[in-house]
């Protein structure tokens, strides 16, 4: 990654510290309102952010943009130095291996126990064997799975599914951790567990995004909470609130 | 890439088989089934080329010369017709040899009374084609040689054969066109259904960062796993039907046998194995490369 500030086409130069930058993004459907209207955002390194918002008010749309599943109508996104409106096809898993994705429904390899899903990923980065016996253990241990690692995944309830996904997602010991509604479907003490474990990877240097519905956890965590609605970002406070807008 | 991840794509290939069980099973069955199919065919169209092909090797075209023609002039004419591409082979009868067989066909012991041999300018050229459509313009050839008498051929032999020949060429191909499609169509379709039920695990491994052919690999080597298991078994299956067919049919119906010159196994395998290995591995090889990389654009 480049050091010192980076030029850019809006003339702002990115900090150092700064991980992600949105700078007037904007994502229209072939129907419809854009899902994302000239949003700017800046995340820095080792941050922890809450995005919240009612459905439709383009969380979604703005998760898959920071993967690079989405390219933007308009407007720059800057994650990590990639720029993700002009990276190539090629370079896509590269810049996905910064990240750690964490998803709603854990999107686990059903047909492979709890250590292969958690090896696949250092597999894809070509982490040699025996670094693998070594790592996968260690954050099976880090999430609370070590005894478990020759379960089948539906052999898991929901809280350890999702627990298996966070050590997926960290194996490779992202910059940048990504997680789309991750207690959407856990029980409340399993959505704390898993929000427990997120901010003392947070602590471990590593930024934390979560898009989120949990008005509870985001009210009581204190972090960064930006809100959304019909596209575009309405209030990014420091140790912000949920409130509901209705 | 590393030599092991290299080893981990391939491998992941082969444990894919036992992970996705339903599918492997319906995808091997589906191309032993077409195979299967596209081999008895292959193998019953290939046995009744070569009967056609045996009873245009016995036609012939006799060439008689004229009278005082020396046996060195017949020689030079036969040699002369050997460089001709229509001509495989040509058989020279003396005079005696023509009054021999004469002999032994039609007269037996009452030939005695001949002191003198009466087909004493019955030296002949047999003339065996390559190919019986060939035989109107040979002999209009023959016939144009001054020391030529007669030219005795089978018009109606040479055209039947020639037509029938044409009609099974056309059919066959037909047939194994229409197989082929169908083969492919659903073979194909078996390892795009089979890969897009697993459309999510490929989403996986694009969010998770893997590179198109780490993706990919796995999938191809079960195809074409896929496709060699299910060409193997029909080959295997057909050799054994195609034995043992043959064996009763021969010793069961011997006037059958006398008449219809079954080809053997290795000839009819000679082309029949590359042909179904090539479909099979092919259709898996493209069918799962084209499929996955659909679902790729992540």
């Amino acid at each position: 990654m480049e050091r010192g500030y980076r030029k850019r086409k809006t003339n702002r130069q990115i900090p150092e510290d700064e991980v992600i930058t949105l700078e007037n993004v904007t994502k229209s459907y072939s129907t419809g309102a854009p899902a994302l209207n000239g949003v700017t955002l800046h995340i820095k390194r080792g941050e922890f952010v809450f995005i919240v918002g009612d459905s439709g008010s383009g969380k979604s749309t703005l998760i898959k943009l920071l993967l690079r599943e989405l390219v933007p109508t308009d407007g720059e996104i800057t994650v990590l130095g990639y720029n993700l409106k002009r990276i190539k096809h090629s370079k896509i898993p590269k810049f996905r291996r910064n990240l750690g994705i964490v998803f709603q429904d854990f999107r686990l390899l059903k047909d492979r126990n709890v250590y292969e899903n958690v090896a696949f990923a250092q597999r894809i980065v070509q982490t040699p064997t025996r670094e693998i016996k070594r790592n996968v253990p260690s954050i099976l241990a880090t999430v609370n799975l070590a005894g478990k690692y020759k379960n089948k995944i539906n052999q898991l309830s929901g809280g350890e599914q999702q627990r298996v996904a966070l050590a997926r997602a960290l194996v490779n010991k992202p910059a940048i951790l990504l997680a789309d509604e991750p207690t959407g479907n856990l029980d409340p003490n399993n959505s704390w567990e898993i929000m427990k474990l997120m901010e003392t990877i947070n602590e471990n240097g590593t930024t934390v995004i979560v898009v989120t519905h949990n008005r509870e956890i985001v009210n009581a965590m204190k972090k960064r909470v930006i809100t959304m609605k019909k596209g575009v970002i309405i209030e990014d406070e420091e140790e912000g609130m949920y409130i509901d807008e209705d | 890439m590393r030599i092991n991840s290299f080893f981990y794509t391939i491998g992941q290939g082969f444990k894919n088989l036992g992970r996705n069980k339903w599918y492997t099973l319906a995808s091997i069955a589906t191309i032993t089934a077409c195979l299967f199919l596209f081999g008895l065919f292959y193998a019953i169209i290939t046995n009744f080329q070569n009967v056609v092909k045996t009873a245009e090797e016995g036609v012939s075209v006799t060439v008689f010369f004229n009278e005082g023609t020396s046996e060195d002039e017949i020689l030079a004419v036969k040699s002369d017709l050997e460089k001709r591409t229509e001509v495989r082979e040509i058989q020279y009868v003396s005079a005696d040899e023509a009054w021999e067989g004469f002999k032994e066909e039609y007269l037996g012991e009452y030939a005695d009374g001949f002191t003198e041999n009466p087909l004493a300018d019955s030296a002949n050229l047999q003339i065996y084609l390559n190919d019986v459509s060939m035989q109107p313009a040979l002999v209009t050839y023959i016939e144009s040689i001054s020391s030529v008498r007669e030219v005795n051929r089978s018009e109606v032999t040479a055209t039947t054969l020639s037509g029938l020949n044409l009609l099974i060429a056309y059919v066959s191909a037909g047939i194994i066109l229409v197989l082929l499609l169908v083969s492919v169509f659903l073979i194909s379709n078996t390892v795009t259904m089979g890969i897009s039920v697993r459309k999510d695990e490929i989403n996986i491994m694009k969010y998770i960062g893997a590179t198109d052919f780490f993706v990919r690999a796995p999938f191809v080597v079960e195809g074409i796993l896929i496709g060699l298991i299910g060409s193997a078994i029909p080959l295997v299956i057909i050799y054994f039907v195609y034995t043992h067919v043959i064996t009763y049919v021969v010793s069961r119906f011997t006037m059958l046998s006398s008449l219809l010159n079954f080809l053997p196994v290795e000839t009819v395998f000679h082309n029949l194995i590359p042909i179904s290995l090539l479909i099979g591995i092919g259709i898996g090889f493209f069918g799962s490369f084209i499929t996955v990389r659909k679902h790729l654009h992540v």
